[in-house]
């Protein structure tokens, strides 16, 4: 029997055990798995190409102060800017007031909404219906999908923020690479119905021409708006969207800690097993030893026995964090983070890996250094 | 007859590393579940002891909260004349017309920007808020560029102290106090006089939201009907209990997120207790044999395991309370979903949070402890003797 197969039996030897540690730490792993890859998503995911060339200016105090609307001319001729899209945001609720029928609706300009937004697929002919009707709208296609909205039909959203309703027309259904859950409509419509906020914008996008040009556009923008009565900031699509993560409350610390305990979670568990497995084997050690394996050999047997079942639990979370995180992914929103990539997984087993080598490491020296003959006296 | 008790405490004692390690675990998921059903109760606390249930509060029809919508001046005057409501220290009516906005303000320990209500009030709107009381310096004068901002904004905030200013709408504030609100929603806000804040958002003649103080119980039910049903007005209003109430659902993503994490650390905890119960009956399988050898029947042996799996658990729960203890009281925050800004809340560690724990606990048990229980109870004392 190579050294590789006596492992391998040893390590599921008592079957029951055997699963339930399996299970316990793939549970573990399946928890662990799961944070890595929201922590990966949010906070070292780059976006996608056309993304980080997007910038988001708003006012200076916050999201809730508008900016005037010849802003957008002025950012249009600093030099790197290829577009600038005003965004509004409605508020509106959809039906009733169901935390399921609130949704984000932006107001926007239907004329220069995809030059920004290139990697937003939409046919055509929509784009040209939508921008020939001032009560039209384009509509995500999953959020499309969970209200049963066809092209053509009339949508009405009712203002919190703004007196006025929206009967919008359903003019195009668009796909984004991230489900986006939101509607765009013309913000003259809210113009009309609204007079105070002629003139007025919530915040803009703009595309830059190269990746170079982000940062300089970002510093050029904001220094133009400096002395003006609404001083502007200027930070990347990223950033933005960070921010309101970071609203949720202290997302990183909430993801650590959850992570330590489960990792010292998983690292007692298995500890726990083979310090069990181990004292189990007391006279079978005596008699490796005396057939002439060496301390090393007896030592390397049970750290490789605890890392083979810590893996096996590590592997079989992390594939079930997988198939979860794809379902996730197809929900969109923050629960989209849940999306898990092959290197995470690898991160995933390595730390499992780790755990069931440091787990095993002092039942297993104590076994190494087990005398013979004590070892062949004891009785379990 | 039961097993006594005690024949289980000695069991454990025996194995003492055994036991240790896998109450640590559990005591790390109830930690967990604690640290969550903690968090929940502080969001609670803030949202449900908020308001004063003799306070009216007036938006504009549609709006759902203080941030969207504001309604014009004259509304606000038609409102103090209204019956059953009281007077103010100076005889007058016992009403407050209202901005808030919303500012960004970076936390002090560099994690990003939080956006925080800032408030303007009328003189009688501090009266309006008796349980918020100074901490530190004094009120803010009306017709000054003054605030006074929360305890909780205080601690968190860079350049929140008294005597430092702030910056926002067309220039510096002068923060003249600290006041301490207890818990509740204010404690996410900043005060100011009304009339220099509407003038510095560009909001004149218009307010975010009215307070009106009724006499009684009676009188602001009535209050509020008739508010709502004035066609000329065209306003909503609420009491106050019943604005804060409808936000508690800020908490959803915590609740949801929190669940799911303590659900799949307990189903993995319990894997482990059923482990080392298993084993623990593995090691006894003679010692329950000559148990049923004196008489002792299937029942009482299960009831026996059962019993010393929850012992365990309750020792892994009892471990995680008191790891959880130092943490209660820490403050967080999180976006209020009505208003898009900051909520400050307390983990709060209340008696049903630590009672939950405890059964949380015991589910675990319960569910590690059985098969092994049952297990026991079935073998054939011969076979077992023979082991």
């Amino acid at each position: 029997m190579t050294l590789t197969g006596f492992v391998r039996k040893n390590a599921f030897r008592n079957l029951r055990r055997s699963i339930l540690t399996v299970l316990s730490i793939g549970f573990s792993l399946l928890l662990l798995t799961l944070m890595m890859a929201i922590w990966r998503n949010f906070y070292l995911a780059k976006g996608t190409e056309e993304s980080a060339l997007r910038l988001v200016t708003r006012h200076k105090v916050s999201l809730t102060f508008s900016m005037p609307s010849y802003y957008r001319e002025k950012i249009r001729a600093i030099p790197g800017v290829a577009h600038v899209l005003p965004q509004n945001w409605f508020g509106g609720i959809y039906k009733d007031d169901k935390s399921g029928n609130f949704f984000a609706q932006f107001g926007t300009d239907p004329d220069e909404f995809f030059e920004v937004y290139k990697e937003w697929q939409i046919p055509a002919d929509q784009i040209k219906a939508w921008q020939h009707d001032r009560a039209g709208a384009i509509v995500d296609e999953k959020k499309a999908q969970d209200y049963g909205w066809k092209v053509g039909q009339k949508v009405i959203i009712t203002g919190t923020i703004f007196p006025t309703n929206l009967e919008l027309t359903i003019r195009g259904i668009f796909n984004a690479p991230q489900p986006t859950n939101s509607l765009y409509f013309n913000q003259k419509y809210v113009e009309e119905a609204v007079p105070y906020m002629k003139g007025k914008q919530g915040f803009y996008t703009i595309l830059a021409d190269s990746p170079e040009s982000v940062p300089k556009i970002g510093a050029a923008i904001d220094a133009t708006f400096r002395n003006s009565p609404q001083p502007s900031r200027t930070e990347t699509e990223r950033a933005f969207e960070l921010g309101f993560l970071a609203m949720l409350g202290n997302v990183k610390a909430f993801i650590l800690s959850i992570c330590g305990a489960v990792v010292f979670a998983i690292l007692l568990v298995s500890a726990n097993t083979m310090a069990m497995s181990i004292r189990e084997r007391t006279r079978e050690v005596a008699l490796l030893k005396t057939l002439g394996f060496t301390r090393r050999t007896v030592l390397g047997l049970f750290v490789s026995e605890a890392v083979v079942l810590a893996l096996v639990g590590g592997i079989l979370g992390s594939l079930v964090a997988y198939v979860l995180g794809v379902g996730a992914s197809k929900i969109g929103g923050f629960i989209g983070a849940l999306k898990v990539t092959i290197p995470t997984m690898l991160v995933a087993w390595t730390a499992a890996a780790i755990v069931g080598f440091i787990s095993a490491i002092i039942p297993a020296y104590n076994a190494s250094r087990l005398k013979i003959v004590e070892g062949l006296r004891h009785i379990g | 007859m039961a097993i006594p008790i005690s024949y289980n405490v000695r069991n454990m004692k025996l194995r003492k590393g055994l036991t240790i390690m896998t109450a640590l675990g559990i005591a790390l998921t109830v930690t967990t579940a604690i640290f969550i059903m903690a968090l929940l109760a502080g969001l609670q606390k803030a949202f449900v002891t908020s308001g004063n249930p003799l306070n009216v509060l007036v938006l504009r029809k549609g709006s759902t909260s203080e941030l969207t919508g504001p309604f014009p001046s004259d509304n606000f005057q038609v409102l103090k004349t209204l019956p059953g409501i009281a007077n103010d220290r100076h005889g007058e009516p016992l009403v407050s017309g209202e901005i808030t906005v919303v500012i960004v303000l970076p936390r002090k320990d560099g994690s990003g920007e939080v956006n925080v209500t800032v408030r303007g009030m009328m003189q009688d709107g501090l009266e309006l808020r008796p349980t918020v009381k100074l901490a530190q310096g004094r009120w803010f004068t009306p017709g000054q560029r003054e605030v006074v901002v929360s305890s909780s904004i205080h601690r968190r905030f860079t350049h929140a102290n008294v005597g430092d200013s702030i910056e926002f709408g067309k220039g510096q504030w002068q923060i003249v106090g600290v006041f301490d609100a207890g818990g509740t929603a204010y404690e996410s806000e900043i005060w100011g006089d009304v009339n220099q804040m509407t003038s510095d958002f560009d909001r004149q003649g218009v307010y975010s939201s009215a307070y009106l103080r009724a006499t009684d119980p009676v009188a602001a039910e009535a209050l509020k009907n008739r508010v709502t049903d004035d066609q000329r007005l065209k306003l909503d209003s609420m009491l106050e209990t019943e604005y804060y109430a409808k936000q508690t659902s800020s908490g959803a993503v915590i609740r949801l997120i929190g669940w799911i994490v303590a659900v799949i650390m307990a189903i993995g905890s319990s894997f482990a207790a059923m482990n080392t119960m298993y084993a623990a009956v593995a090691y006894r399988s003679r010692e329950i044999a000559t148990l049923r050898v004196i008489g002792f029947s299937r029942p009482s042996i299960l009831t026996s395991f059962v019993l010393e799996a929850i012992l365990l658990s309750l020792l892994g729960a009892v471990a995680g309370i008191v790891l959880m203890l130092p943490f209660n009281g820490m403050t967080t925050g999180t976006q209020n979903q009505t208003t898009f800004s900051e909520v400050v809340f307390g983990l709060q560690m209340t008696p049903s949070v630590v009672l939950y724990a405890i059964l949380f606990a015991l589910i675990m048990g319960l569910f590690g402890g059985i098969f092994p229980a049952w297990h026991a109870s079935r073998r054939e004392i011969l076979a077992a003797l023979r082991d």
